[in-house]
């Protein structure tokens, strides 16, 4: 039951971000932070993901890319906004191209705020999401007894 | 009592190939000075990922990874019950086209040059582990895997080049850096997941579980070098397994033809002149 806990895999997506939060994000997986000792891994696979990390806006030109990606993913699945850029639009979401945050067009589980946001909350973030993630797996085995 | 072995393997090999690349995991992160994943991580990430979804992009793929796993297994079962080596080989052989099959099927890029490179690494394989099956023929005069293991012959004194080449291609099969050029289990990709790329869920949890297979088996082919001592034997496979970890982890990914080309000038040297010599001394010529 609690395997998908135990074993998150990850994919990362750069929507129009400033570089800032992918760094952070690309830090959570160095000796430093190591999230692999939470099983976490990056695919760099949709199809072999289970949690969503986006960093910075989404803008007219990515949005069908993020929702591609989304779509590719198996159930149960998770999203997880990082930076403020993904969270509102940031300083960016004045811009004519930008839509704004990744809420707008996907389901976000976790915000994580911040500019750019840190490692610790990041993985702080990824694991909230794990809770969500596995609340959803019980959610849809309720659903196949039903039918 | 030998089909017992092979029923032991069918039952055994997936815990033990899980918790040896468990270790291996746990290895690799102490060498980049990472704390690493718990040992058990294998047997979590395929347990969920026959939680997940399984996304089927052309239907002939959920029979192909079936295939796959199936005569993996039945490749183990031939060798550890003492069955024929060279079917062993053919059966394991039989068990990678189907994977690539698989791959193909889906009509994606990246899993299409994830299986022309996965054809490229069983070409590079194959010589090789044809010559160790003929080399272990040439010392003990049978192709059954009961009287090879069986011999009181130390077998790695008679065939020290087939066991380097064995080394060489060993970790061609296990995929393992710098032989990963149609998958990786690193995170730094290549080919987004290259032959895995199409597979989700319960299809790649079976994947993993054939590759557990595998590895065993890979390691069982060490085993018949040291069929005269089997305290020796594990030594051997220990240190053999640590070797691959410790080239996965200092080599850099090679191209598809220094692999082709480095593992058949290994099998044409090593191979084909430890044969040659062992042939002359059997017929009293040395």
């Amino acid at each position: 039951m609690a395997y998908l806990r135990k074993s998150p895999w990850m994919i990362h997506y750069d929507g129009s971000s400033c570089n800032g939060c992918d760094i952070e994000v690309i830090a959570c997986l160095t000796p430093m932070y190591d999230v692999e000792r939470f099983g976490i891994m990056n695919t760099g696979n949709p199809k072999h993901s289970d949690v969503l990390l986006i960093t910075g806006s989404i803008n007219e030109q990515n949005i069908e890319v993020v929702k591609n990606i989304y779509g590719q993913m198996p159930e149960p699945k998770v999203v997880v906004a990082i930076g403020i850029c993904a969270t509102t639009g940031g300083v960016f979401r004045e811009c004519y191209n930008v839509m704004g945050g990744v809420g707008k067009i996907l389901p976000v589980d976790v915000y994580v705020p911040g500019c750019a946001a840190r490692p610790e909350s990041i993985i702080d973030g990824v694991l909230k999401a794990l809770s969500i993630l596995e609340k959803k797996k019980k959610a849809t085995k309720g659903l196949k007894v039903t039918k | 009592m030998n089909l017992l072995y092979g029923l032991a393997y069918l039952i055994g090999a997936p815990l033990i190939g899980g918790i040896v690349i468990g270790i291996d995991r746990k290895i690799t992160a102490r060498m980049q000075s990472r704390v690493g994943p718990p040992i058990l991580q294998p047997f979590y990430d395929v347990l969920k990922l026959f939680e997940k979804e399984n996304i089927v992009v052309a239907r002939p793929q959920n029979f192909f990874v079936f295939a796959y796993v199936a005569f993996m297994a039945l490749t183990g079962l031939m060798f550890f019950s003492g069955g024929d080596l060279l079917l062993a080989i053919f059966a394991m052989t039989l068990a990678e086209v189907f994977l690539v099959l698989g791959a193909y099927s889906a009509n994606s890029p990246y899993s299409f040059i994830g299986a022309e490179r996965e054809l490229i690494q069983m070409m590079a394989f194959e010589p090789m582990i044809l010559l160790y099956a003929a080399g272990m023929y040439l010392a003990t005069g049978s192709f059954l895997v009961s009287s090879i293991a069986a011999t009181s012959m130390p077998l790695i004194l008679l065939l020290p080049g087939i066991f380097a080449g064995l080394l060489y291609v060993t970790t061609i099969k296990l995929r393992k850096s710098p032989f990963d050029l149609s998958a990786t289990q690193h995170t730094h990709q290549e080919l987004v997941q290259g032959v895995m790329t199409e597979f989700s869920g319960p299809t790649l949890g079976g994947i993993e579980i054939a590759r557990w297979y595998e590895t065993v088996l890979m390691l069982g082919f060490v085993y018949l070098f040291f069929g005269f001592s089997p305290l020796l034997a594990i030594a051997a496979i220990v240190l053999t397994y640590m070797f691959q970890i410790f080239m996965d982890n200092t080599y850099p990914r090679f191209k598809w033809s220094l692999v082709l080309k480095s593992s058949w000038l290994v099998a044409a040297t090593l191979g084909m002149i430890n044969i040659l010599v062992l042939w002359l001394y059997f017929k009293g010529g040395l």
